[in-house]
C-alpha cells in the first residue's frame, strides 16, 4: 500500500512486519523516531508476543541483543554515533558468536566536536567488525533492506547493520510502498536458529578459545560472510518475486555503459549522483554511477565488473580516515585491474555538509578534465582553516579548533548553514 | 516541518510524488526551524536542501530581519507571509517589487488560526491560503492532509482555519484579477 510516512516510520513498520521477538534499544537522534514507533507497537500489543526493553545504555541494548538471539529471539535494536561506539565491544561479541541480530545505524558523525547530522563516520568504524553492512538509496529501500535483512541474518547467522543516513532519511517523509503481513510473512520464514540456549538441550555459547582454534573461528567468520556474496543477490532476487521492485543486492549501476568517469557512492548521495550524472550526459559527458548497496561483505568481482571499463573512478565519501584519506577508495582500488585507471577520492558531506548538485558538478567537471587532486574535499572552507592554521603556526596556545572557527564564522552556536 | 509534511502528504493524495524534510537544526522548540516539501510528477531522487525555491511561506514573520529567509527565491516565486501587516508596513514594500504582485500574499494566519482552531499556530491554516495563492495543491487535498494527521476535533478545527484561510487569500485574488481586467 502506498503512504506517505517518515523514514523513520516506514523501518519502524518494515521491523513489525518481520514479526521481531526481542527489541531493545536506547533512544539517540537520529534514530529515536523508529524505536519510539516500535515502543508504541509493541505497548499497543499489535506486536504481541514482542518485548520491548528499555535498557540504560547502548551497551546495554546490543548486550541484551545478545542474550535474546541466543534464546533463539528474533532481535532487532537501532543505534547511530556515539550509541554505535559505546556498544562495539558487544558489537563484535555478537559477530563473534554468530548471532542474527539485524541493528539500523541512523549515520550520524561521532564526535568530537560534537555533531548530530549526517556523515557514515560511525558506520564505517565498525566495518571490520564481522557485521554485514548494507546501505539504503532511499526510503523505500530502507524498508526493503530491514525485511531482507532478517532473511539475510538468520540464514547465515550473522549479525547484518542496515545503514540509513541520519535526518536525510530518517527524518524525511516520502512515498513508500508498505507491503502487507501476509506479503512478508511468504517471504521471511519463522526464525529457526543454529545454534540455541534451550534448557532441554543444553549448550554453551561464548566459550574461550586459545591459539588452538581461535585463528579457525575467525577465519570461519570470514567465510561465512563472504556466502553472503552469493545469498543477497538471491535473496535479492526472492524480494523481487515476491515484492515487485528491486531492492538491495550487492552493487547497482547507473548509465555506466561506455561511461568514461564513474563515481562511487553509498546511500542516499545517490539521489544527487545520479541526477549530477543526467546533467552531464546530456550535455554528451561519457559519465555513470555505482552505488555500493553491500559493503561488507566487500563485492570486490562486481565492483571490478562495473569499473572494468572506466578511465577514471570518483570515490565519494562520507567519512574520512585521518591520516590517509578514504575508507571505500582502498577497498575499489585493491579490487581494480592493474590497468592504470585513476582512482580519485572525494570526502563530502561530513557533519551534515549538503552534497549539492553544482558542488558535485564542479568536482566532476574538474576530474573529467584531469583536474582533480587524488583526495580532495568538497566544499572545503580554505579561508577559514588557513586562519587557524596561521594562528597554530603563530600562537603557542592558540585554543580549541572548534571554538576558533565558530568565532572566525561569528556563530554563537552550531545551526543550520 | 508539520507544514512541510502536511502539504507533501496533500500532493501525495493528488497523486504527485512528494518529499518533505526539515533543515535539522538545534532540536529545541522555538529555535528558527527551516523545512523543505518538493512536490514533483516523477519520482524524487535527491535529497539535497532546496537552494532555489520556487515558493516559500514564512511562518514567523519576526525572523525577517535576521535570517535571509528570501535567499534564492526566483522573480516568479510565489511568498507567503503569516502577517497582518501589509507588505509596506513589514518594511518590504520596495523589496517586493521584484516580484509579480499575483504571487505575494501576506495572511494572518495566527490570528485565523486563535480564532478557528482555538490556538495561535499557524501552520496548517497557512496551507488553506498556500493552495488559493498557487493552486499547487487543492483545499480539498489540504483538508484530507490534515484530517490524516490530527485527531477529530482538531482536525476539524485545523481545516475550518485552513478554509478560511483559503477563503481570504481567494478573494483577494479575484479582486486582484477584477482589478487587472478593469
Amino acid at each position: 500500500m502506498l503512504k506517505q510516512i517518515e523514514g523513520s516510520r516506514a523501518v519502524a513498520e518494515a521491523v513489525a512486519l518481520a514479526r521481531p521477538e526481542v527489541i531493545a534499544a536506547y533512544p539517540i537522534s537520529p534514530q529515536t523516531h523508529i524505536v519510539e514507533a516500535l515502543s508504541t507497537l509493541v505497548q499497543s500489543g499489535a506486536l504481541a508476543p514482542c518485548e520491548f526493553i528499555n535498557v540504560e545504555s547502548e551497551f546495554a541494548a546490543m548486550s541484551v541483543a545478545i542474550g535474546a538471539s541466543a534464546a533463539g529471539a528474533r532481535t532487532y535494536t537501532a543505534t547511530a554515533s556515539q550509541g554505535l561506539l559505546f556498544m562495539v565491544e558487544a558489537i563484535y561479541n555478537a559477530s563473534g558468536l554468530g548471532l542474527p541480530i539485524v541493528m539500523t545505524v541512523a549515520n550520524r558523525a561521532i564526535g568530537a566536536p560534537i555533531n548530530i547530522w549526517n556523515d557514515h563516520s560511525d558506520s564505517m568504524s565498525q566495518r571490520d567488525s564481522g557485521w554485514i553492512q548494507m546501505y539504503a538509496e532511499s526510503n523505500q529501500e530502507a524498508l526493503d533492506l530491514h525485511i531482507q535483512a532478517f532473511r539475510l541474518a538468520e540464514e547465515l547467522s550473522l549479525p547484518v547493520m542496515v545503514c540509513m543516513d541520519g535526518f536525510i532519511l530518517t527524518h524525511a517523509v516520502e512515498q513508500i510502498d508498505l507491503p502487507s503481513q501476509e506479503q512478508v510473512d511468504a517471504f521471511l520464514p519463522p526464525f529457526e536458529p543454529r545454534q540455541v540456549l534451550d534448557p532441554d538441550a543444553p549448550v554453551s555459547i561464548g566459550a574461550m578459545v586459545g591459539p588452538e582454534a581461535f585463528m579457525e573461528v575467525r577465519y570461519l567468520g570470514h567465510v561465512t560472510q563472504m556466502q553472503a556474496l552469493d545469498v543477497i543477490p538471491e535473496i535479492g532476487r526472492a524480494f523481487r518475486e515476491s515484492f515487485g521492485r528491486d531492492s538491495g543486492g550487492l552493487v547497482r549501476t547507473y548509465r555506466t555503459e561506455d561511461a568514461e568517469t564513474i563515481v562511487v557512492a553509498l546511500g542516499s548521495v545517490l539521489g544527487t549522483v545520479m541526477d549530477t550524472v543526467d546533467e552531464l550526459r546530456a550535455e554528451g559527458h561519457r559519465i555513470g554511477a555505482l552505488g555500493i548497496t553491500t559493503f561488507r561483505p566487500w563485492p570486490a568481482q562486481e565492483v571490478r565488473r562495473a569499473l572494468a571499463g572506466a578511465r577514471r573512478i570518483v570515490v565519494l565519501e562520507k567519512a574520512l580516515a585521518i591520516g590517509i584519506g578514504g575508507i571505500v577508495s582502498l577497498d575499489v582500488r585493491v579490487s581494480m585491474a592493474p590497468n592504470g585507471q585513476a582512482v580519485h577520492t572525494v570526502i563530502a558531506g561530513l557533519g551534515g555538509r549538503p552534497i549539492t548538485t553544482p558542488s558535485l558538478r564542479r568536482v566532476l567537471v574538474d576530474a573529467m578534465g584531469g583536474a582533480l587532486a587524488d583526495l580532495t574535499f568538497l566544499d572545503l572552507d580554505h579561508g577559514l582553516v588557513e586562519r587557524e592554521l596561521l594562528r597554530r603556526g603563530t600562537t603557542r596556545r592558540s585554543g580549541p579548533h572548534a571554538e576558533n572557527l565558530l568565532r572566525d564564522l561569528g556563530a554563537v552556536a552550531a545551526g543550520p548553514v | 516541518m508539520t507544514a512541510a509534511e502536511l502539504l507533501s502528504v496533500a500532493a501525495f493524495r493528488e497523486g504527485r510524488y512528494a518529499q518533505a524534510f526539515p533543515s535539522f537544526g538545534s532540536e529545541r522548540t522555538g529555535a528558527p526551524v527551516v523545512a523543505f516539501c518538493r512536490i514533483a510528477d516523477a519520482a524524487i531522487r535527491s535529497h539535497e536542501p532546496i537552494t532555489s525555491p520556487d515558493a516559500v511561506i514564512i511562518q514567523d514573520p519576526t525572523l525577517l530581519h535576521q535570517v535571509d529567509v528570501f535567499n534564492g527565491l526566483h522573480e516568479d516565486g510565489y511568498l507567503l507571509i503569516n502577517s497582518s501587516l501589509s507588505f509596506a508596513t513589514l518594511g518590504l514594500g520596495a523589496f517586493v517589487t521584484r516580484f509579480r504582485p499575483a504571487r505575494l500574499r501576506t495572511v494572518p494566519g495566527t490570528e485565523i488560526a486563535r480564532e478557528v482552531v482555538g490556538r495561535p499556530i499557524a501552520n496548517a491554516v497557512l496551507l488553506g491560503s498556500f493552495a488559493a495563492l498557487t493552486g499547487v495543491v487543492s483545499i480539498d487535498a489540504v483538508a484530507a492532509a490534515i484530517r490524516e494527521r490530527f485527531p477529530g476535533a482538531l482536525a476539524e478545527r485545523n481545516v475550518a482555519g485552513a478554509q478560511r484561510a483559503f477563503e481570504y487569500v481567494s478573494k483577494d485574488m479575484k479582486e486582484l484579477a477584477g482589478a487587472q481586467a478593469d
